[in-house]
């Protein structure tokens, strides 16, 4: 493999984490206003997530700058290119994250309201942002001969792509639904499953829905064929157990099959983009491409040795943090957020 | 050109605000770590409740650099896509590094030392603030690794019409990397000092916990001292390396219009007049600009005028000027801030000498030091002011203008948007927080665990003032 085609594989890594941790953190902030009825239900929600959540945004913020890095253009193209859908990510992403830190230094009952709102919405955008952006990366977007995007914000829009939205949202609520089960104890538990229940329903008919409409939107069917590879058959049996392992309650097993979802679709999107980063709907000619989008050899190969040697180590102590709030957040207990 | 205007005052503002936060992210981490420690060796547990009491506040102001860190990440691509495709070979590297190495590093560990108070045992919870002090302070080497690439290009070549690594050891041993990242990190300590004793003086002179509040201000101060000290004797050293690689920065800092005579005075003030290139008033140290830059009583500086003839001549044609009022006084409030600061920690360590009883009598001084916490700021930003604007007209010094690094394809009207609505966010997030610090700062540790031990039933209670529980 050569370095381009690691550096894409990097950053598909580091997309995929990103969606699969910080998706059931989106999740659990999106639930939080629906499972959590009293002020301390909400609080054991979000301090669940509490010591993950911080860490599990750092993936993004990896991808983008690991785009920087290797894909100079692919990082300039995209984030000028889609500005507003950017500018609407990080004021969410930002009231977001000053919502849970803040939400509960003081008891003032407003204060509380606010802060949940933001966290709320803060929670919600950024999966229909970026199920919006994944849409049009696959579909393409007018891109000119000098990699520039001269489209419009509406020209993201289209029911394609709010369908990538949507879908992203309802598996970040099944995946953040199914960690709740993992981290809770007592009532909120069997409310976090049986919500799960019926989000799982909703997300596999988006799921299903979205990958049928992708045939005509997108150049996959051209690219794949019939038979679409392992990948997303993988993705779309992992989803389709999902809600047998529920009502069996086999809780864990839930939640890692919805992470092996939303990993082999992050992963089949990447794939069908490959070695496309990003397609010209103008013309073809015009495609950003892991070679005409990167950086010189002599860098990505200093990027690789650093790369190599930095994930599995941080890898490792993330795991770790797991390992140290692996009990369950049950009522009653102390709670830092 | 309106909308480099906005491009750079977007810029300017969301990086001038999210470098509020930092310093202090920084150098309360470091203190924090040195007051577990302490508790940790000395079994005393004073120390725990003073870290968890500096942890609270640190806790807040970390929030805020999180996420306006997560914007400066990104606004290279969103305003700077021309920049981005031009440097990116050479200056993603440091942000991706940073980003892989310091940002996960903190972030977790920040999650196991807030929520593992119980959870983790006594020695790897001190090693949890340890990695988030040294996480932060990893940042801050890589981004100031990118930064120094701006102000002194090493380790690239053009290629394409791009610039393009070809050797990292060289972006690594930037000298101009060598002096800027110790200036910013100690003035980071020196901030976390300040904040430590300027809130500690309120609790000594209000006389609430004034054993710990002695002992915080004690560990302060010293380091507040040492780090107060070097951060002066590097900042000669930057002056100095400045002369050879952006002598047009050091010019203007000067507002030296014309080379100085051989024996270059130091000027203590000066009335600018950019239109007609003179200062008309102008008071000056004999021999002081000449011991700043080569450490001798001789030696001429070069002035703008000879500078811009000879830019024009090597860059084409053009104005290479930055604003000369800008950098000439952002550099002296910097050191009229630092100064002043040496001067209080010196103060201020031979008072933290003798009993905390008597400490806390030193009533002029500790009335003093709560408004002293301004001054790190003042510092720290003015600093960045004058290093940036003094750049001007380059992005990358001597190889990309800032006004060629915009993004072609974000209109005035979108960068309209996005400054006033990150403007508007960042002036409530500013509200918010000197709200909450305040609120805390008078709570003090006696009721650290106030807001977050509450009865839940009464939360309860009164949330749903209707429920019959």
């Amino acid at each position: 493999m050569n370095l381009n085609s690691l550096w894409f594989v990097i950053i598909t890594i580091l997309f995929t984490g990103f969606f699969v941790l910080e998706g059931f953190d989106f999740g659990v902030g999106i639930l939080t206003p629906f499972l959590g009825k009293t002020d301390e239900e909400r609080r054991l929600l979000i301090n669940s997530i509490g010591p993950f959540w911080d860490a599990n945004e750092v993936w993004f913020i990896s991808a983008g700058a690991c785009m920087f890095a290797a894909f100079p253009d692919w990082y300039a193209t995209l984030f000028s290119g889609f500005y507003v859908a950017l500018f609407v990510l990080l004021l969410a992403l930002m009231a977001r994250g000053v919502a849970f830190e803040f939400r509960s230094k003081l008891s003032h009952t407003g204060w509380r309201i606010f802060w949940d709102f933001a966290a709320f919405v803060g929670s919600l955008l950024p999966p229909i942002l970026w199920g919006v952006a994944l849409a049009n990366l696959m579909k393409g977007v007018p891109i000119d001969a000098h990699m520039n995007y001269v489209g419009t914000f509406w020209d993201l829009i289209s029911p394609f792509t709010v369908l990538g939205g949507v879908t992203m949202a309802l598996m970040a609520m099944l995946h953040g639904a199914l960690f709740l089960t993992l981290r809770l104890g007592g009532a909120i538990r069997e409310k976090a499953r049986s919500t799960a229940k019926k989000i799982g329903v909703w997300a596999s008919i988006a799921m299903f829905l979205f990958v049928i409409y992708s045939y005509s939107q997108t150049d996959l069917f051209q690219k794949i064929g019939l038979d679409p590879g392992s990948l997303p058959v993988l993705a779309g049996m992992a989803l389709l157990s999902v809600p047998f392992l529920i009502s069996t309650k086999h809780d864990g097993w839930a939640f890692i099959l919805s992470a092996v979802t939303i990993a082999c679709s992050t992963a089949t999107v990447f794939y069908d983009l490959y070695p496309r980063v990003m397609i010209s709907s103008l013309n073809r000619a015009y495609n950003l491409t892991i070679y005409n989008a990167a950086s010189g050899h002599y860098s990505l190969t200093v990027m690789t040795i650093v790369a190599l040697t930095l994930l599995p180590i941080v890898l490792v102590y993330q795991t770790w943090t797991y390992w140290v709030f692996r009990r369950r957040l049950e009522p009653g207990g102390h709670l830092d957020y | 050109m309106w909308v480099v205007w906005l491009d750079r005052w977007q810029f300017g503002i969301t990086t001038v605000y999210h470098f509020l936060f930092v310093p202090l992210t920084i150098g309360l981490a470091l203190l924090i770590s040195v007051m577990e420690t302490l508790y940790i060796a000395k079994k005393d547990s004073m120390y725990r409740r003073m870290a968890q009491f500096w942890g609270k506040l640190f806790l807040i102001n970390f929030a805020l650099g999180v996420v306006t860190g997560i914007m400066q990440e990104f606004q290279f691509g969103m305003n700077w896509s021309n920049y981005s495709r031009f440097v990116g070979d050479v200056f993603g590297a440091p942000l991706a590094i940073e980003s892989l190495a310091a940002f996960f590093l903190e972030s977790a560990f920040i999650g196991t030392w807030l929520f593992g108070w119980d959870k983790l045992s006594p020695k790897i919870h001190l090693f949890s603030i340890w990695m988030v002090a040294l996480g932060v302070s990893l940042s801050a080497f890589w981004i100031l690794t990118a930064n120094a690439f701006m102000q002194e290009p090493t380790g690239y070549t053009i290629k394409n019409g791009r610039a393009s690594m070809n050797s990292f050891g060289a972006l690594l041993m930037n000298p101009q990397l060598s002096v800027e990242f110790p200036h910013v990190w100690l003035g980071a300590i020196t901030t976390g000092a300040f904040f430590v004793a300027g809130v500690s003086a309120y609790y000594l002179l209000r006389r609430r916990e004034i054993k710990l509040f002695a002992h915080s201000f004690r560990i302060a101060v010293y380091t507040g001292l040492i780090s107060s000290v070097l951060v002066a004797v590097v900042g000669h050293a930057q002056g100095q390396l400045l002369i050879h690689t952006q002598p047009m920065k050091m010019a203007a800092s000067e507002a030296l219009w014309h080379t100085s005579p051989y024996h270059a005075p130091w000027s203590i003030f000066a009335w600018i007049d950019s239109a007609h290139q003179r200062n008309p008033i102008d008071i000056e140290i004999p021999y002081g600009l000449s011991i700043l830059s080569y450490n001798h009583t001789y030696g001429a500086v070069p002035g703008m005028v000879e500078l811009q003839a000879k830019y024009v001549r090597q860059y084409g044609p053009g104005n290479y000027l930055p604003s000369v009022w800008v950098t000439f006084w952002t550099f002296r409030v910097m050191v009229l801030a630092g100064s002043l600061m040496i001067f209080l920690a010196l103060y201020g360590a031979f008072r933290g000498l003798r009993d905390d009883e008597w400490l806390a009598k030193r009533r002029t001084y500790l009335r003093f030091m709560p408004w002293a916490i301004a001054l790190p700021y003042i510092a720290n930003s003015t600093g960045w002011i004058m290093t940036e604007m003094g750049r001007q007209p380059w992005a990358v010094m001597g190889l990309l203008k800032t006004s060629d690094g915009i993004s072609p394809t974000v209109g005035a009207p979108l960068v309209w948007m996005t400054l006033l609505g990150f403007g508007a966010v960042y002036a409530a997030f500013a509200v918010v927080d000197v709200y909450l610090f305040v609120k805390f700062i008078r709570k003090g540790p006696d009721s650290d665990q106030g807001p977050d031990e509450m009865d839940a039933k009464s939360t309860v209670l009164r949330l749903n003032p209707t429920s019959t529980q």
